[in-house]
């Protein structure tokens, strides 16, 4: 295969560079009007009065929308739940009711010729509250949190197991509010074409996703609306469930009869969603030889009021490693702030931090070299369901990122290495991922002049999928990169989910591969059709597409240029369009892994932390573009380092409103917290997984990387700080 | 953001023409921080008035020795000018210490002492905060206060100046050159910004008709010793929990003359003279600048949050001093601690 595997760079990259690829909030329209929202002051309560009047008296404002003259929208709370919204609960309805659920919410649309004059409108806008008593903190609500099912069982009796361990640790990880801060601010440009039908520019990792939404909340047939997020500046998971921009830009543009656009401020992002705060507690017994006997596992997290969020944390940890007794327990506890969201990884990356964090203490207390103790708990076989694994190179992952890390010249003793006046650390983790495929259906439209047209409703949210759709489809379709052409993100395309959850690379090429099957089929046919056919004789199951030519590969190659087949057979054009559809199977466990090795370097007197080296060992089945791979998990090694080290939601639980919300005060790494970040693919040929052997990366870059820096901090300062992140003033205490 | 009025001013008699004319008007450079304060409704300003092509942009030698600063310079500029990088170390490290890259090169040198407030309430309206709202009270002092002043703060407000140029010109004693309709005087940098005390909303003593045309430099300018070192929660483009400039000149093995000015600790970049004096004829040794440390944060209270920072205020004169007295300033570009 020509390009899959390769470093191939974007396709879309001169695009995107140059300003050409447009995003939401570019899409224009004659008649355009801007929206601002008004949002909640208070976390909960009811909206006593709204005073539009000022709003309205500013010239060029066209009318001020409120729960109280808001256009129709649909009462069922069902018809607001989208594809991935909790099956617990019913979805925030903005401009629904006079009730306040969160602080932040949006309360009031001011519509205006001029964006400038909307937000101006907006600051003019007098609401009156009844504040209701609310809780925004975890700590204080953990005590009335409440048990939900989790995906995986226990095993044997994990209590007694504990107890009788000789060697016990337990402990309380704290993750923090953190949010996803994708750099493009959420945007809709609904365009109002007149004939009942809306087009809908839209940030969304799922355009369909938003599309079923909108129909069902404004009572629209599919035919009607169009939605397309072509380009995305950044998900993160944030843009999984419709956000309420676009039901507000919707709702503007029916009231008014015109397109609207409406684009968030950082400031109100910060009440889409977020990755909810996590006491992750892990309680671990061990034989003095190095192996886990069980292993306990307890998440308390937040959730709101009106939606039960909650994802696999503790599952994990009966996995990843060997202990013939595991027990898990998931609780969510009620605060007055919106639903959290899926953040890259979730569950995964909250879990295992703790999870891995743990397992670092116990290889203290067992003193053993913490790769050491790993590799003594490994399980070749997934511990949930005693399967085997389609493939699981964890174990390469561990010795290819020692060695390149050096991790053989580890002094195990806390504060043992130095470098001048900081303290050096070293710590490691392992990180795990489920490698997931979904149906999806793609249409490939092959013209005679050997250009291929690929498209598929999946959104591209920055990860590269337009650039290894045309790969796949160039090696499957035996076309040069350059002849092939790539649709994504539009609602009327070929059926696919939401971008999310690192399925899009397997369930997109695998489209691709039937779709190309058919096309190829087409082919074979009319070449055999052609008069005197090198074909003729050939059987379907030789026929390959390459180099632009149908060709019979067990006949050296033998064979018709595709063009001139179709030319025979008077096409202008193949068109094809198939699902993939998944089936279900349990014989075997799906799994991606990592090894992750952190260097810190701290000040042992000022406690200012540096990350001066990650190296993060990857098993991941096939990758398809090394390029852009990398760039996944260096982006989530990143993430990591913030996870650990910067990234917290401030909440003041006295005004139950979040009061960071901006990229200056909420911390995420810059360049100069990131220093050199090294990535391997472990190989990891896998024909089980699924034909191409694709399991995808977006989430297990992130996944563990928090807690091979923690446990560097602790090498290297003989500190464990626990709570994230790790700041100056927690080290220092 | 409100509606407002923009007018250019043609000369600096016409600034302030303009703005006694419009108490509530705001004159704007750089906008760096202005821009922001209105997006967030927090400045609500009737008028801008652009002063950004008056002729203030000059980095001129003062008879007496010094440098006089422009108040359009912007600190990008300030920064890499010769004279500066070279006679004034410890003011260009210190603005190298602020910000990104970008907003150095739109940041004036007037708007960077003018700059307000990073506390977290003082930017939502939302929430109560004597300084933006007098008298709605002070929600960082029982809310969140880990960024907050331990010294010199009042029952009124707790916040802090964020400042870096600003440590690096307390602890070089620049003057402040403002015009105003009485014509022009010179404020001591000690003198230019204020305590909170009872009336938070007033950051400096800045007539609101009044505006600054320079900043001197004295000749005095520590090029041989000085440090500035700024601790804050990631390695660069984040506000300083706490910051330190240090400058040492030595007569033999003893310190002749010392200054020690504190960021992200107090309403104003904090000075105290008698802890210099108290150095003056003392060896640059270790428990010499522990005692000034000592002395330094004698009256610093912590709240829920930030009574880390004093400790860490401790620590971090040690080392600035240290830095200092061995001709090994912090690097702003390597991050690792000397």
């Amino acid at each position: 295969m020509a390009y899959i595997g390769t470093p191939t760079s974007r396709v879309d990259g001169t695009a995107k560079v140059t300003g050409t690829a447009k995003y939401a909030g570019d899409a224009a329209a004659p008649g355009l009007a801007y929206g601002a929202v008004v949002t909640s002051t208070i976390p909960k309560g009811r909206i006593a009065k709204i005073d539009a009047g000022a709003a309205l008296r500013v010239a060029g404002v066209l009318d001020v929308l409120s729960h109280e003259n808001r256009p129709r929208m649909a009462r069922r709370t069902a018809a607001y739940k989208d594809d991935v919204a909790p099956e617990q609960g019913s979805p925030f309805r903005p401009l629904y009711d006079d009730k306040i659920l969160f602080s932040g919410q949006p309360i009031a649309l001011v519509l205006a010729e001029e964006w400038e004059i909307a937000r101006f409108a907006a600051t003019l806008v007098r609401v009156e509250y009844d504040v209701a008593p609310f809780v925004t903190d975890l700590h204080v609500e953990r005590e009335r949190a409440f048990a939900v099912e989790q995906p995986h069982k226990p095993r044997g009796d994990a209590d007694n197991a504990h107890a009788a361990a000789a060697v016990r640790h337990e402990a309380e990880y704290f993750i923090p509010i953190e949010h996803h801060n994708p750099i493009e601010l959420y945007a809709s440009t609904v365009l109002w074409q007149g004939d009942g039908k809306l087009t809908v520019y839209d940030k969304t990792q799922g355009v369909q996703n938003v599309g079923n939404y909108l129909c069902a909340v404004f009572n629209l047939k599919p035919v009607e609306l169009r939605v397309l997020s072509p380009f995305m500046g950044g998900g993160f998971g944030s843009g999984l469930r419709p956000q309420y921009q676009v039901t507000l830009a919707v709702l503007a543009a029916r009231a008014l009869e015109r397109p609207v656009r409406l684009v968030l401020t950082r400031q109100q992002m910060y009440a889409l969603c977020y990755r909810p705060a996590t006491i992750e507690r892990l309680v671990l017994g061990a034989e003095r030889g190095g192996t886990l006997d069980s292993v306990g596992h307890e998440a308390i997290a937040v959730t709101s009021q009106y939606e039960d969020f909650a994802r696999n944390d503790t599952g994990w940890s009966g996995q990843l490693y060997k202990s013939r007794h595991a027990k898990y327990v998931h609780r969510l506890a009620r605060v007055d702030l919106p639903t959290p969201s899926d953040m890259r990884a979730p569950g995964a990356t909250t879990g295992v931090y703790g999870l891995e964090c743990a397992m670092d203490e116990l290889a203290v207390a067992l003193k053993l070299d913490p790769v050491e103790l790993r590799l003594r708990c490994y399980s070749d076989r997934d511990q949930h369901e005693d399967i085997p694994y389609t493939s699981k190179k964890l174990r390469e992952c561990y010795r290819q990122g020692a060695a390149v890390f050096g991790w053989d010249r580890r002094n195990r003793e806390p504060r043992s290495m130095r470098d001048g006046s900081e303290l050096v650390g070293w710590g490691m983790a392992s990180g795990v991922w489920e490698a997931l495929q979904m149906d999806t259906a793609v249409r490939i439209v092959l013209g005679a002049n050997g250009h291929a047209e690929i498209s598929c409703a999946f959104s591209d949210i920055g990860t590269g999928t337009y650039t290894i759709v045309a790969q796949v489809a160039a090696d499957l379709l035996g076309l040069p990169l350059e002849a092939v052409t790539v649709q994504l993100g539009d609602s009327t395309l070929p059926q696919a989910p939401v971008e999310g959850g690192s399925w899009t690379a397997a369930s997109v090429s695998h489209a691709i591969a039937k779709t190309a099957d058919e096309i190829r089929k087409e082919l074979w046919r009319l070449a055999k059709a052609m008069p005197n056919s090198p074909l003729a004789a050939s059987r379907l199951d030789d026929i390959a597409l390459a180099d632009g030519r149908i060709i019979d590969k067990k006949d050296g190659g033998r064979g018709v240029p595709m063009a001139d087949a179709m030319r025979h057979g008077r096409r202008d054009r193949l068109a094809c369009e198939s699902t993939n559809t998944v089936k279900e199977d349990t014989s075997h466990a799906r799994n991606t892994h990592s090894a992750i090795f952190a260097e810190v370097k701290v000040d042992e007197e000022l406690g200012v932390i540096r990350v001066t080296r990650v190296v993060s060992a990857v098993a991941a089945g096939r990758i398809l573009n090394t390029k852009t791979a990398r760039s996944q998990i260096m982006g989530g090694v990143v993430g990591g380092i913030g996870m650990a080290l910067h990234e917290e939601t401030l909440v003041d639980h006295t005004l139950g409103r979040m009061m960071n919300a901006n990229i200056a005060e909420y911390h995420v790494p810059v360049n100069a917290d990131v220093h050199d970040i090294e990535v391997i693919f472990v190989d990891e040929p896998d024909d089980l997984v699924n034909p191409l052997g694709i399991k995808g990366v977006g989430e297990i870059g992130i996944v563990g990387v928090a807690a091979a820096v923690a446990n560097a901090v602790y090498h290297a300062t003989g500190k464990r700080v626990r709570d994230l992140p790790i700041t100056v003033d927690k080290l220092l205490r | 953001m409100i509606d407002f009025q923009y007018t250019r001013a043609a000369d600096i008699a016409d600034a302030v023409r303009q703005i006694a004319g419009d108490p509530a008007a705001k004159f704007i450079a750089g906008g760096t921080n202005l821009i922001d304060l209105m997006k967030e409704n927090v400045e609500r300003p009737s008028r801008l008035i652009d002063i950004s092509r008056l002729p203030l942009r000059e980095i001129e030698e003062t008879p007496a020795g010094g440098l006089r600063i422009g108040a359009l310079v912007p600190n990008s500029d300030l920064a890499h000018h010769p004279l500066v990088a070279e006679r004034y170390p410890l003011l260009a490290s210190a603005i190298l210490a602020g910000a990104s890259a970008q907003l150095r090169n739109m940041a004036s040198t007037g708007g960077n002492l003018l700059q307000r407030t990073r506390c977290y309430y003082f930017y939502d309206t939302a929430t109560p905060c004597n300084k933006r709202a007098p008298g709605s009270g002070c929600a960082a002092r029982y809310g969140l206060n880990r960024m907050h002043a331990i010294l010199g703060s009042s029952d009124a407000c707790i916040a802090t100046h964020p400042s870096d140029m600003c440590v690096a010109l307390a602890a070089l004693e620049a003057k402040v050159h403002v015009a105003g309709p009485g014509g022009e005087r010179v404020i001591a940098f000690a003198d230019f910004h204020r305590l909170p005390g009872d009336t938070p909303e007033r950051d400096t003593n800045l007539r609101v008709d009044e505006i600054i045309t320079a900043v001197e430099l004295p000749a005095r300018s520590f090029a041989a010793h000085y440090s500035y070192l700024k601790i804050r929660d990631r390695l660069s483009y984040a506000f300083a929990l706490v910051a330190v400039a240090a400058a040492l000149e030595f007569d033999r093995d003893a310190i002749k003359e010392v200054r020690l000015a504190l960021g992200g600790v107090a309403h104003k970049p904090w000075r105290d003279v008698s802890v210099e004096a108290a150095m003056r004829g003392a060896p640059a040794s270790r428990a010499s600048f522990a005692r000034a440390a000592e002395a330094m944060l004698r009256d610093a209270r912590g709240f829920a949050h930030n009574a880390f920072k004093i400790e860490l205020a401790r620590r971090a004169i040690v080392r600035a001093l240290t830095q200092a007295a061995a001709g090994t300033p912090q690097s702003q570009s390597v991050k690792k601690i000397r």
